[in-house]
């Protein structure tokens, strides 16, 4: 399903004016605090309204300045709040069956069963929403949304209020959910794990404008985002080899299984450039590339574009060294990248 | 206790109970107007529902008196087309505690709705609730608390009510004559005292037993909405 947005929007002192298209399973909204990621979901969802524009998905318009401005409980929006909000006076059970009650019957293709068991929420059900840990409850905000039967899912930042392990496991479900539920999701995050692990079409804000989109595999900001699929899992390494278009490299505890496909963000910081093939040296992971760019800076460090076989990686490198070195675009080198900087939270489910 | 007394305590309880609950619509639709609402005249309203906490009771009696009487313009159109009579009658009572209460059940039920987090409404709103489903499934029971709370004072306070029901209907014995106004009745009696001790002592008695209840109900309540 198509979401379409082209909207001005204008909350006192701040202005968003941002308009995209985008069919992809999970969009991601990516940008700083303030840049007006949640403005834009609240202008999906009905909580705000624009002055200008045009808002549809697939066949339906939310909103067409002067003309169509359908009601939130009309459009059936999913949204997952950064803070739950699940209604503290009703159990996880009649927290998630709130939503079903108001969609018409024709509409309604979410089961309760199906998504109690996606989201390992069957032990909760009698709970009340007070007693649930922070990933709990943002499970249950999720289930809940989805059994509305939603037309799309609007997700801000679920996992910001999350520790690293929950938002390990948060992300995991909702790996599962775009892969088993087949519902268009826009993701808002600042976090460019995040984004990588998960999006397939990446669109970028900042200060209230579009700044950039564009597919989450390649290169982006700071990194380079790799298609791979697990070639073997070496138990008593502990390393798993991930095999990709330009050649194959070694990562450490990937939770995936041999054959599945995995999605690596790798950091420029952790890729470093030698012109000739190294020896004697710990990097497990040498892969010989062409440089097609050369950064711009005045700072001590540069960023370095090497293609290596079709894939795009980028190296943060120092100026003196790019000058030693006499890197130029067009000059074939060996990019090496640390296999424990590639790290399990770098690695998600494509 | 005697009869009497007994009487009294009835006509008393009966008096604060349908006053409470005739006021109750009103002081929650009152609620929701001055903790939502945006409209011109609001502190005005706001201070008009306030003013039987200010004025002197005889004031409010008086109003009623002129208002509400057999004469009085909406007290004549009341008979006439609902047979409902206030001077004189118990219903008066009734009215002129409904009004006394009322800025009590405003304050605590205004306070309540002030405090529901709008974010959980909004939130309801995306899973498809209309405005009208959102009061009944998600404000109203989040401020039940609240309800409970002034509805338990505006009890209390008619229980206690004396200047206006005195000025408005009298002190009709069977009537209109509730704890307060009997004892008051009694001191202006001689060889009263005994009787007026033991009034006294019921007018504590169910005064504290309302507010024992009212602190357990309110507990009671707010677990169920925390969770």
């Amino acid at each position: 399903m198509k979401l379409e947005v082209d909207i001005g929007l204008r909350q006192g002192a701040f202005a968003l004016e941002v308009a995209f298209s985008s069919d992809a399973r999970i969009t991601a909204l990516f940008g700083r605090s303030g840049s007006g990621k949640t403005s834009l979901l609240n202008a999906i969802a009905g909580i705000v309204s624009p002055q200008r524009g045009r808002i549809a998905v697939g066949d339906t318009v939310f909103f067409d300045a002067g003309r169509v401005c359908l009601p939130v409980q009309r459009r059936r929006a999913g949204y997952v709040f950064q803070d739950g909000r699940l209604l503290p006076h009703l159990s996880v059970r009649q927290n998630l069956r709130y939503g079903r009650f108001f969609t018409p019957a024709a509409e309604r293709y979410a089961d309760f069963a199906q998504v109690v068991r996606l989201l390992d929420l069957e032990h909760l059900l009698e709970r009340r929403p007070s007693l649930l840990s922070g990933g709990e409850k943002q499970r249950v905000a999720i289930g809940r949304a989805l059994l509305a039967s939603p037309r799309l899912l609007l997700m801000d930042e679920p996992l910001a209020s999350l520790d690293t392990g929950r938002k390990a496991e948060i992300l995991y479900y909702v790996e599962r959910l775009r892969d088993e539920m087949g519902v268009p999701i826009v993701y808002v995050s600042h976090s460019i794990d995040e984004v990588v692990r998960l999006a397939d079409t990446v669109v970028e804000i900042a200060e209230g404008k579009l700044t950039g989109i564009g597919p989450a595999i390649g290169r982006l900001e700071g990194g380079a985002v790799i298609d791979a699929r697990v070639a073997s899992q070496d138990l008593d390494s502990g390393l798993a080899r991930l095999d990709f278009a330009g050649g194959s490299f070694f990562a450490p505890e990937v939770d995936a299984l041999v054959g599945e496909r995995v999605r690596v963000r790798v950091s420029a910081r952790d890729v470093s450039i030698a012109i000739e093939r190294p020896r004697g040296i710990s990097m497990l992971n040498i892969l010989p590339g062409v440089i097609v760019s050369l950064g711009e800076s005045a700072g001590a460090s540069l960023e370095v574009g090497i293609d290596v076989a079709g894939t795009p990686l980028v190296a943060r490198i120092t100026r003196k060294s790019a000058g030693e070195l006499g890197l130029a675009p067009g000059r074939p080198v060996f990019a090496l990248v640390k296999a424990v900087a590639i790290d399990r939270h770098s690695v998600g489910y494509a | 206790m005697d009869s009497a007394e007994i009487e009294i305590l009835l006509l008393s309880l009966k008096v604060a109970f349908w006053g409470v609950l005739a006021s109750f619509p009103v002081a929650l639709a009152l609620a929701m107007l001055l903790a939502r609402g945006k409209f011109p005249g609001k502190a005005l309203l706001d201070g008009i529902v306030n003013l039987p906490l200010v004025l002197p009771p005889v004031v409010v009696g008086f109003v009623l008196l002129v208002a509400f009487g057999r004469q009085g313009p909406i007290g004549a159109f009341l008979e006439s087309h609902f047979g409902l009579v206030f001077s004189f009658r118990w219903t008066g009572a009734a009215l002129a505690a409904a009004v006394m209460g009322l800025p009590l059940a405003v304050r605590a039920m205004r306070q309540a709705v002030e405090s529901v987090d709008r974010g959980l409404e909004a939130a309801a709103a995306t899973l498809g609730a209309s405005r009208i489903w959102i009061f009944a499934t998600v404000t109203l029971p989040l401020i039940v608390p609240g309800i409970l709370n002034g509805l338990l004072l505006a009890f209390a306070r008619s229980l206690g009510e004396f200047g206006a029901t005195i000025t408005f209907v009298s002190s009709i014995p069977g009537e209109t004559q509730t704890l307060p106004l009997a004892i008051y009745n009694l001191t202006q009696v001689p060889g009263g005292d005994s009787q007026v001790w033991r009034l006294c002592a019921i007018s504590v008695a169910v005064s504290l037993g309302a507010l024992l209840l009212s602190e357990w109900l309110l507990r009671a309540a707010r677990r169920r909405v925390q969770g």
